[in-house]
């Protein structure tokens, strides 16, 4: 008897589940091609790069003694070492091959294989940026909420304004302006980097200004996402039948409303997953904040076209996987979105 | 007027919308009673103040919208008083409401179960388990078939039809005295109308419930109605039980009235043309000193235009708003 | 006796939309300060471009006795680390980042509405074939591809470098419009006057036209109101990270992090980049603010609350609070 119940069980999680791995299958199935197409983008880019990519990688130390024909003999050999004298479109798929086979290239920047630290950048972005995305929505939420159930009041205007002020501050002149005040200025708080080279402040301090920077930043085009949803939610036939059943308010806003809210907010969480691992290119200059924001910066500024390329592709990828997470987000908040994609 | 059997008394309702256009007076001193276990019918078309007055009932106004002034007595409170937290303990208890869209009336991300169950937990204190079961029984009252699926079924899943009878279930629900229903029929195929009327007047025999029916459609009134309330531009113009309304041996009438009774195309009856009312209802922020109705009625006299009738009692229980409300001193003019 | 003819028509006002949208927009009071505020930037921009051109005012002037000093009437904003002066030079890098945006932004309409219209026009694989670009376009991860296109064109002159940015800002900016126009299109086709049209054998083209152009502008002129602003501060940023225009054009995210590259000079000569950030502040939350102001007015269904409706909604709630003062009473007494 037991033995059936489980596996009745079994078998309505696996209908449950299956719909959705099969949608997801057919979902990345169509994004293949966009993916190689963008690679393919990538790619070119990279390769129209002015500059010798194999001068850039050769250690000027270890041709310093040599000839003028050593040298050039030693070039040569990089060059077919590192496959460079094969045509483009064979590099191509040598790139894809090393990619798939976990072999990211070689930074010139950091003199060191990619695979070895580009694990801890992701990292690094993702701490202060989960941060950051948290506390937003945590604030957000319901001042978007509150904004929108009191439409055209003096709550309302005020919170129109100050995230006006948020959508058009500059990102970078914010940071500053608070790197002024609290570094500078009141010198509590430290300029940048992200621990202590003396060991003394705890390592939490060098969080507050950057994610400071980076809350102010989402919040405002948060709140007003959520407050413009709210409003279009609240207008609908089926509020006025809740509250003609004699639900109080709460229950009106947050059960019936919310819910049928989430969707917008959903397409939100999803723009902000590649913004989550990648790392503002700004906040993480501005700070030295070791993250692929910053390593971008890096790579950019060497000419490092291993990094480049690597990043490119991550974030591309990382995009699209975005957009299938929105999808795959839609069909489990709506039911009707659910009926029509996950049979 | 028996006061004392009446269920719900309007008296001089006054609900106006202050836009930034101007004010419009949607309901401008509307009288009505309903009692108990009677339907009564409120015929008008769209702008004639008939749903707005239903929404002001239950308080359901919203901004730049305002109830001004009147009475609402139900069961002998004066509702008008009410705070908004009694309010709500009337709402989908005492008093339900059922609205036209049946399509957009229900949450499109919650279960049918669900949102049946929400009265029965918020008013009557079930638990979800008792509320869950109780919903299924509800449905099978209003006729639906296999409820015991339905309630787990998302309204997207429904058709037309059987959403306004989750709705009339969901209304239905806490065994309420009055059930105000806002042209429920409208958006449905006729088919479908005749089942959810039939199903009206089951319910309503069975819980005694009055009704208060919204709607444009004459055929309908026919139907359901005990007694009928004519409105045109936000206030009453006829009031009578409805074989006096139709009747056509009584001798009185509104002119308004007679109009849509004209209109309505007969099927044993051969006509060129049909009759129509001239003209259009006047808008709202430029109603007419008079007579509301005389720019397009066909007996208006100076009198008319200058002068506002008032609603007299013609003969028992027949209240009419006309200078002429003798169909055949007007016919012989 | 038939009184048709004294319909209620004598006073019925009928306002034009276009009325109807300025009316609503000057009623919006932050939208207004937005449109003040930003026709005043721009008197003071063009006013300074016409004085630098007329006095042929060279902003690479250096003077380094004049070097970092604060403001005073001489110098509005102070002067610069070669003693120049920065009230000219942020009025100078206002007129760049104004040209960018603004031709960048009709690029970005350009690209949109004819990729769009042609997606929604031929319809089919064509349409499919455009979505999937649209897809891909957008999928770009944007600060990087710019930095990656920037790197490649390193060396290009500095004019050069100006349409570069504007080619970059206008390209990658276009997919949200061209969805729009494309929607549009699909919808109307679907609406039944154009079956009839084609019923009657007229040309269903012109049909479309005729009501895509009212619908598709106002969200055309909306769009890119909004579509500047980001444009502005998308040059900024790009500015800022040395990606943009080089000297000797100041563009103010040049500016900026000119000075803020080390924490004496942001501290202690703090007008060298403040002055340009809010510059660039001002003028991309006016240009925001008129854009959102527009969208609100252009909307049908929304409404501007006047005062007396704000006085109302508060004796709504001032008699709800009576009402639960004397049910307390009421409960009290017994």
């Amino acid at each position: 008897m037991e033995n059936e119940k489980q596996q009745g069980k079994l078998r309505t999680l696996f209908d449950t589940v299956f719909p959705y791995i099969k949608y997801i299958g057919n979902r990345l199935l169509h994004l293949l091609p966009v993916v190689i197409i963008i690679s393919i983008v990538i790619f070119t880019l990279i390769q129209l790069m002015p500059g010798d990519p194999i001068l850039a990688m050769i250690n000027p130390e270890t041709t310093a003694n040599m000839t003028e024909e050593q040298r050039l003999a030693y070039i040569e050999t990089m060059r077919k070492v590192l496959g460079y004298d094969k045509p483009v479109i064979v590099r191509y798929f040598l790139w894809w091959r090393d990619v798939l086979t976990g072999n990211f290239g070689y930074s010139v920047a950091l003199n060191k294989p990619i695979n070895e630290f580009i694990g801890s950048y992701i990292m690094n972005s993702f701490k202060v940026n989960i941060v950051g995305f948290i506390i937003a929505f945590l604030i957000a939420i319901p001042i978007g909420i509150k904004s929108a159930v009191r439409k055209n009041t003096r709550y309302d205007k005020i919170v129109t304004v100050v995230s006006m002020v948020g959508i058009s501050l500059p990102s970078f002149f914010m940071a500053l302006l608070l790197v002024l005040l609290f570094s500078a200025v009141l010198r509590i708080l430290p300029f940048s980097g992200m621990v202590d080279p003396r060991g003394v402040r705890p390592e939490y301090v060098y969080y507050i200004l950057p994610v400071s920077v980076i809350v102010l930043s989402s919040l405002a085009s948060l709140i007003r996402y959520i407050r413009n949803a709210m409003i279009e939610v609240l207008k609908a036939d089926y509020i006025r039948t809740s509250r003609a059943k004699g639900l109080s308010e709460k229950v009106v806003i947050y059960r019936h409303a919310f819910k049928n809210a989430l969707i917008p907010v959903i397409t939100i969480i999803g723009f902000w997953i590649p913004a989550l691992f990648g790392g503002s290119i700004i906040v993480e200059k501005i700070f030295a904040w070791p993250g692929m924001g910053l390593l971008m910066n890096q790579a950019y500024q060497f000419k490092d076209r291993g990094v480049l390329s690597t990043v490119l592709l991550f974030f591309a990828v990382l995009t699209l996987f975005a957009n299938l997470f929105v999808d795959v987000g839609y069909a489990l908040v709506d039911p009707r979105i659910k009926a029509r994609r996950i049979k | 007027m028996k006061t004392n059997e009446n269920l719900l008394e309007i008296r001089n309702l006054h609900t106006y919308f202050f836009t930034n256009k101007g004010t419009i007076k949607a309901v401008n001193g509307v009288d009505m009673e309903i009692q108990r276990g009677r339907t009564l019918g409120v015929v008008g078309e769209s702008g004639s103040g008939k749903s707005i007055t239903s929404f002001s009932i239950l308080r359901l106004i919203e901004d730049p919208g305002d109830i001004v002034d009147g009475s609402i007595m139900f069961d002998g409170q004066e509702l008008l008083d009410y705070t908004e937290d009694e309010m709500r303990a009337i709402r989908g208890n005492e008093i339900s409401m059922i609205f036209q869209e049946p399509m957009t009336s229900l949450n499109p991300v919650l279960k049918i179960g669900e949102q049946l169950g929400e009265p029965l937990i918020l008013h009557q204190g079930m638990d979800k388990k008792e509320a869950w079961a109780r919903s299924i029984e509800l449905l099978r009252e209003v006729k639906i078939p296999e409820p015991e699926g339905v309630v787990h079924n998302y309204p997207h899943q429904l058709s037309g039809g059987m959403r306004q009878r989750v709705m009339i279930a969901m209304a239905l629900a806490c065994e309420p005295k009055l059930l105000i229903a806002d042209e429920p029929t409208t958006a449905l195929d006729v088919t479908i109308q005749a089942q959810i009327f039939n199903l009206m007047n089951d319910l309503k025999k069975k819980h005694n419930t009055a009704i208060l029916f919204i709607t444009h459609d004459l055929g309908a009134i026919a139907e359901l109605a005990d007694d009928v309330v004519v409105m045109y531009t936000g206030e009453a113009v006829e009031k009578a039980p409805v074989e006096i309304l139709f009747s056509k041996i009584s001798k009185f009438s509104h002119p308004y009235k007679e109009g849509l009774l004209k209109s309505i195309p007969k099927l044993n009856e051969e006509v060129e043309y049909l009759d129509q009312i001239d003209g259009s209802v006047p808008h709202p922020l430029n109603l007419p000193i008079g007579c509301r109705f005389a720019p397009r009625c066909k007996f208006a006299t100076q009198k008319c235009i200058d002068e506002k009738p008032n609603l007299v009692e013609v003969e028992p229980n027949h209240l009419i708003r006309c200078f002429y409300p003798n169909k055949e001193q007007r016919d012989g003019k | 006796m038939s009184n048709n003819d004294k319909l209620s028509k004598e006073h019925e006002k009928i306002i034009s939309p276009t009325r109807q949208i300025m009316e609503k927009f000057k009623h919006n009071k932050l939208a207004m300060a937005g449109f003040i505020s930003f026709g005043l930037l721009l008197l003071v921009i063009v006013g300074a471009q016409a004085y630098i051109h007329l006095t042929n005012y060279d902003l690479a002037n250096v003077d380094i006795s004049q070097k970092y000093m604060k403001p005073s009437m001489q110098h509005l904003f102070g002067t610069d680390a070669q003693g120049r002066d920065l009230f000219l030079r942020v009025l100078a890098g206002g007129w760049i980042s104004i040209q960018v945006g603004l031709l960048s932004t009709i690029l970005s309409i350009v690209l949109g509405v004819s990729i769009g219209a042609t997606a929604g026009f031929f319809g089919g694989k064509i349409d499919t074939l455009i979505m999937r670009g649209t897809e891909i376009v957008s999928s770009f991860p944007f600060l990087a591809i710019a930095m990656t296109i920037s790197a490649i064109f390193m060396d290009l002159d500095a004019q050069l470098r100006l349409y570069l940015i504007i080619f970059i800002l206008g390209f990658l900016r276009w997919t949200g419009l061209a969805r729009m126009v494309r929607g549009q299109i699909l919808s109307l086709r679907e609406q039944e006057f154009i079956v009839a049209t084609r019923a009657l054998g007229i040309s269903s083209f012109n049909q479309i036209t005729k009501h895509l152009i009212p619908n598709v502008l106002t969200y055309v002129i909306v769009s890119g109101t909004l579509t500047f602003a980001g444009a502005i501060l998308t040059e900024s940023s790009l500015s800022y990270l040395g990606l943009s225009v080089t000297e000797p054009i100041p563009t103010w995210g040049r500016l900026i992090s000119l000075s803020a590259k080390n924490a004496i000079v942001m501290t202690n000569y703090w007008w060298t980049w403040i002055f340009p950030g809010l510059a660039l502040f001002i003028l991309i939350m006016s240009i925001n603010v008129i854009g959102e102001g527009l969208r609100d007015a252009v909307d049908p269904k929304s409404q501007y609350v006047t005062k007396e409706q704000r006085i109302r909604l508060k004796e709504k709630r001032k008699r709800e609070k009576e009402r639960q003062k004397r049910r307390k009473l009421a409960k009290a007494a017994m």
